[in-house]
């Protein structure tokens, strides 16, 4: 079982795919209605494939911990959905934005993978336009784009500021449509526990009624994780509060390897911290930049207001250091240069860190409405949180923790290391490398919902077919089911005195601090030790009121900042082991001259599958070595 | 600042519930109303003492989770405004706040400031969709939709699904919801097909589930966080009454 396959067919890359679908196992119509599969999270990858699932005949169970399948956070995703339409005939291709990724990741990514998310993109923007996605269009009717940082070609679909939640209605619309019609089931308000392993398949998982507390049991043929990313470990992120890493910790218990687990992106546009009460950093999307200039005073210390600061007084640094793409380099890149400018000095605001970013001139050249027009419910919810107008002051940011390249380690089916067990969307380590492009999470979701597990999962089932679903009754199930009551057990019965939220918030400390945008050696080793001391502490002094049998949303925030903690030491451990920088993931023994990230190809060109060895045991690594046979392997640069 | 709270505090469906006052020193002018939540939970607990259950999630006014019922007002003061963009410096230092749930036949009480809004997504079953299933999409601009309309059925199609319009309805009607959806999928060619059947459907689904009728008093347009206007009602009345009399026939 350890050793690691990817599945990548044979032949040339741009005829894998369709000789996948060509050859793989097929599910006579007949027998679908026998399989049943249970698909947990209802994001922008949940919703589609169990639609999409439930089109074809199977019988799908639907999970997600909040009261609806639309408020999945997906619905908060602002800029854009990538598709190599070339519409703007300036030269996009699928090639290209297979390409784009590749580089953009920093040539951590698999080619065969990437290279069938650019195909599929295409057809996402069809299907969601055919569900009724009110992309934005020109005055002649046909789509509208907007580029993204990282590229240099228009390839960008939106729906003003929200296209998140328009491309997430769709599929969550083709969902209710299935409900409508009985091939899919809903289970809202459930947090998934545990995943359910029988004869080393997955047969079903453990939940919390989170209404009645109830512990319940699914059983299915096979399951599929689309329960999004982890970026809240640094407790302030761009996520929602209740995004987390639990169903991929549970997983990983269970047998399935994680991937990467370290490559964390930080967004470089997002409201700094106001307070020490904020639960949440916001995002202020990466499409702004198509517009806005970044900037910061030429001076130390300079804490007059923008207004007062004359043009040669400013420093527009990403011009300065990356002519070739300015403003819109590469969020990693983007945000580490902030943080370079804020760490030195030149950060404005009140706590020096943040930077401007400036509509001065676009607002000049192109006029209010229009500028309006593109960015109109940003602007709101910036004036919304800081009272100030971006239109006549420039707007502060800063970076934050945003999104998890890192996840479950799957193969070309995004089936995980435990048979049956697939991971989509941001859940599993994904298309992205070590870094990801703007607007192209969005897209491998759906594309993995709508046009690649419903291939990939039917593959897997034709060997099912004459398998019933396991009793809920049996041992495996049992087992499983009192192992999760007992660590709800083990939360109540400590009765100490912290909260579960200080806990989440020191862990998101330490790091933010260690193992954030710049990590080292030195940091990362007293970061272990420091999580184990938390750790410690929060399975002795945790205090969390009411029962096990009723809402408790304290319970639910514990149970996910546990699993937060041993995440935590995963990433570490992972940040630890590789030493060179790429991406997101920069580690100061790691750079050029010029203090960019510097890989090490020769020794790191792998993704990092780790298994799970027990508790508090270290966890075994496993490599899988990254062939690159279509691309030349660069120095990334976008000076 | 100091300010004095009026909590609705209810332990489930079952049982009834009643307003809880609580004092609170130390707010910060410049958290949101839901961080001056967490700053109460987070005291409660440590007291030994339960803390107050609400719902929320993305803090950007987008997911629609949150939904308080502030000073008599769905999401509060502020216009367009959800919940969780709600900020103390809206608020006087030793101001009382009554913090209530949605209040609403449809929406039950599960506890404390947390209602069941599941008839939303029974009313999105009921037709808010198109009947098109994965791969059997033609190109996306083969159906040219213009700007302007395209536009429109955005701005129908920006709502988060808060149940705010029911809550601040005297007849706890879901009309200003229904509306938005029926109307967002009517004004584009790839919604056209099933317009008909979609407004009679959802709108029947509505009767069944409790909602009342709309008397048009514009208080759901009034406390939208997203600014869905009364005009899609008109929309969907001429939907409706298009698709009654065609069915008719
Ligand atoms: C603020 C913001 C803006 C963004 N903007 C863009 C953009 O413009 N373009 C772009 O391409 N990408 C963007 N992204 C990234 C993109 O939105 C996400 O990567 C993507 O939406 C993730 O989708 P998902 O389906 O994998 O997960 P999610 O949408 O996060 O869904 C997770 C689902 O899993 C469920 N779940 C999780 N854990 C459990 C559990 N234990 N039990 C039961 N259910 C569970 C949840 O209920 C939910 O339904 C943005 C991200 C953020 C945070
Ligand atoms: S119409 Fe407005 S108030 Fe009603 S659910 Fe939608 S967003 Fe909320
Ligand atoms: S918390 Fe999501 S809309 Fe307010």
């Amino acid at each position: 079982m350890s050793k690691l396959d990817a599945k990548i067919p044979e032949g040339p890359l741009a005829e894998k795919w369709a000789k996948y679908k060509a050859t793989q196992k097929l599910v006579s119509p007949n027998n679908r209605k026998k399989l049943d599969i249970i698909v947990v999270g209802t994001g922008i990858a949940g919703s589609p494939a169990a639609a999409s699932l439930a089109e074809m005949g199977y019988n799908v169970k639907v999970f997600c911990f909040q009261d609806s399948a639309r408020r999945a956070h997906s619905v908060a995703a602002q800029g854009g959905i990538n598709a190599s339409r070339n519409n703007k005939n300036d030269g996009d291709s699928v090639y290209r934005l297979f390409y784009d990724m590749i580089k953009g990741g920093d040539y951590r990514a698999r080619e065969a993978n990437v290279y069938r998310a650019a195909q599929v993109s295409s057809n996402i923007i069809d299907q969601l336009t055919a569900q009724g996605v009110p992309f934005a269009r020109e005055y002649g009717g046909t789509l509208a784009n907007r580029t993204f940082g990282g590229v240099q070609v228009s390839r960008t679909n939106y729906a003003q500021g929200q296209t998140g939640q328009q491309v997430l209605l769709g599929g969550y619309s083709a969902l209710k449509r299935q409900v409508s019609l009985g091939k899919a089931t809903m289970f809202p308000r459930q947090q998934m526990l545990d995943i359910v392993v029988i004869d080393g398949k997955a047969r079903g998982i453990i939940t919390r009624n989170l209404i009645t507390g109830e512990i319940e049991r699914h059983a299915a043929h096979a399951v599929v994780l689309a329960t999004g990313g982890y970026g809240t470990i640094y407790y302030l992120s761009t996520l929602a509060v209740q995004s987390n890493g639990s169903a991929a910790m549970a997983a990983f218990r269970k047998g399935a390897f994680f991937g990467n687990p370290s490559f964390i992106q930080i967004h470089p546009t997002c409201i700094p911290v106001l307070n020490e009460y904020q639960s949440k950093l916001t995002l202020m999307s990466e499409s702004l930049r198509n517009d806005g200039r970044i900037w910061v005073p030429k001076a130390e210390g300079d804490k007059r207001k923008a207004s007062e600061i004359p043009d040669e007084e400013r420093d527009y640094f990403l011009e300065r250091r990356y002519p070739a793409f300015g403003n819109l380099v590469p969020r990693d890149v983007a945000s580490r240069a902030a943080k370079e400018r804020c760490d030195n000095g030149f950060g404005v605001g009140k706590t020096g860190l943040a930077v401007f970013l400036d509509f001065r001139d676009a607002v000049a050249k192109q006029g209010k409405k229009v500028i309006k027009g593109k960015y109109g419910n940003l602007f709101d919810m910036y004036e919304k949180i800081t009272g100030e107008v971006p239109y006549e002051t420039p707007m502060m940011i800063y970076p934050a923790g945003h999104y998890t390249m890192g996840g479950l380690w799957v193969d070309y089916n995004l089936q995980t290391t435990i048979p049956g067990l697939f991971a989509i969307g941001e859940a599993n380590f994904s298309e992205h490398g070590a870094n990801r492009l703007g607007a192209s999470a969005l897209m491998q979701g759906a594309g993995d919902g709508y046009f690649i597990a419903p291939y990939t999962v039917s593959n897997y089932l034709a060997d099912e077919i004459s398998n019933k679903v396991p009793s809920t009754d049996s041992p495996e199930f049992v087992e499983a089911e009192n192992e999760a009551k007992a660590v709800l057990d083990k939360f109540l019965s400590i009765k100490g005195t912290q909260t579960a939220t200080s806990f989440h918030k020191r862990l998101g400390q330490i790091m933010w601090t260690h193992s954030g945008m710049q990590r080292n050696e030195e940091g990362l080793k007293k970061a272990l030790v420091e999580i184990a001391d938390l750790k410690k502490e929060f399975w002795s002094d945790l205090i969390i009121p009411g029962t096990a049998n009723e809402i408790n949303q304290e319970l639910e925030k514990a149970s996910r900042v546990a699993d937060f903690i041993d995440l935590a030491t995963l990433i570490v451990n992972d940040a630890l082991n590789r030493k060179e920088s790429c991406g997101a993931h920069f580690r100061e023994e790691s750079r050029t001259e010029g203090g960019e990230a510097m890989r090490i190809d020769d020794e790191y060109s792998f993704v990092a599958a780790w298994e799970y060895q027990g508790a508090d045991k270290e966890p075994k690594l496993h490599k899988e070595d990254l062939k690159f046979e279509n691309v030349e392997v660069k120095v990334r640069s976008y000076k | 600042m100091k300010i004095k709270l009026n909590i609705w505090k209810q332990e489930n469906g079952k049982t009834k519930g009643k307003f809880e006052k609580y004092e609170l020193d130390g707010v910060d002018a410049e958290m949101s109303f839901l961080e001056m939540l967490d700053y109460l939970n987070e005291k409660l607990i440590t007291e030994g003492k339960e803390p107050v259950a609400y719902e929320h999630d993305c803090h950007e006014a987008i997911c629609g989770c949150c939904s308080l019922y502030i000073n008599g007002h769905p999401h509060g003061p502020g216009k367009e405004t959800a919940t969780c963009q709600v900020h103390m410096r809206s608020f006087k230092d030793g101001e009382t706040i009554t913090v209530e749930p949605w209040r609403a036949k449809s929406f039950p009480v599960l506890k404390d400031l947390m209602t069941d809004r599941n008839a939303f997504d029974k009313l999105m079953s009921a037709g808010g969709f198109v009947s098109i299933d994965a791969g059997q999409a033609p190109d996306a601009n083969a159906n040219l939709v213009g700007k302007i309309d395209a536009d429109k059925a955005f701005d129908a199609a920006a709502c988060i699904g808060c149940g705010a319009c029911v809550a601040a309805c005297k007849n706890s009607s879901a009309t200003l919801f229904v509306a938005a959806k029926v109307s967002q999928l009517a004004l584009l060619p790839q919604g056209k097909i099933e317009a008909k059947r979609r407004a009679l459907n959802m709108v029947a689904k509505m009767d069944e589930l409790g909602f009342g009728s709309c008397t048009n008093t514009g208080a759901c347009e009034a406390e939208c966080p997203k600014g869905i206007g009364i005009d899609f009602i008109a929309k969907l009345n001429r939907e409706y009454l298009c698709a009654s009399f065609s069915e008719a026939e």
